[in-house]
């Protein structure tokens, strides 16, 4: 079991000028990450710089599900208004 | 992951223009992000190959080294990973899953 607040540290530590929102019951979590880094990448290659913060927790299965939204902070913008 | 295994996921993803890692099959998805990409290709109405890696632990942990992606379900069009659940359903939302699948399909 991980806590959401655990696995939001973790992200942060790794994405330092990321906004990370993290929920989750201890196994299934869903993030969403706005960070500036990830402009100009495909949503894969945003999605793994998460994973990578996480790597031995994905790996061993502690973290069985994590769904992720990540953005950069002008495509946020676009969706909170969408919304 | 021994060359074996990556030459069997090599020869899976180049030989099939949609491949899909899950787990379950195509009737019997067992998890449900694996059942969310079947139920978006099924929709698309398009060919694809599914392989169940619950079936295949060799290749459960090789696709995981082999696309740097440390989730099931993993999709493949045209030999490239383009994602998991999540980005599948972005990107069929989008409209540009549907795109890159009728180019796949048009090579």
């Amino acid at each position: 079991m991980i806590s959401p607040e655990q696995v939001q540290t973790m992200i942060q530590e790794r994405l330092s000028n990321a906004e990370v929102k993290v929920v989750g019951d201890g196994e299934h979590f869903e993030a969403i990450i706005i960070s500036p880094d990830f402009a100009g990448k495909t949503k894969v290659k945003q999605h793994q710089m998460v994973y990578a913060a996480l790597q031995a927790e994905m790996a061993s299965e502690t973290i069985h599900a994590l769904s992720l939204k990540t953005y950069t902070p002008e495509t946020w913008q676009a969706a909170s208004q969408a919304v | 992951m021994t060359p074996e295994v990556k030459a069997k996921i090599d020869k899976l993803v180049s030989e099939n223009k949609i491949m899909v890692f899950m787990k379950g099959s195509k009737l019997m998805p067992q998890c449900g992000f694996s059942n969310n990409v079947v139920q978006i290709l099924n929709t698309l109405g398009v060919p694809y190959e599914t392989l169940d890696i619950l079936a295949d632990p060799e290749i459960r942990q090789g696709i995981k080294e082999y696309s740097n992606w440390p989730t099931i379900p993993q999709i493949y069009i045209d030999g490239e990973f383009v994602g998991g659940s999540d980005i599948a359903i972005e990107l069929y939302q989008s409209g540009e899953l549907q795109q890159m699948v009728e180019v796949a399909l048009a090579s």
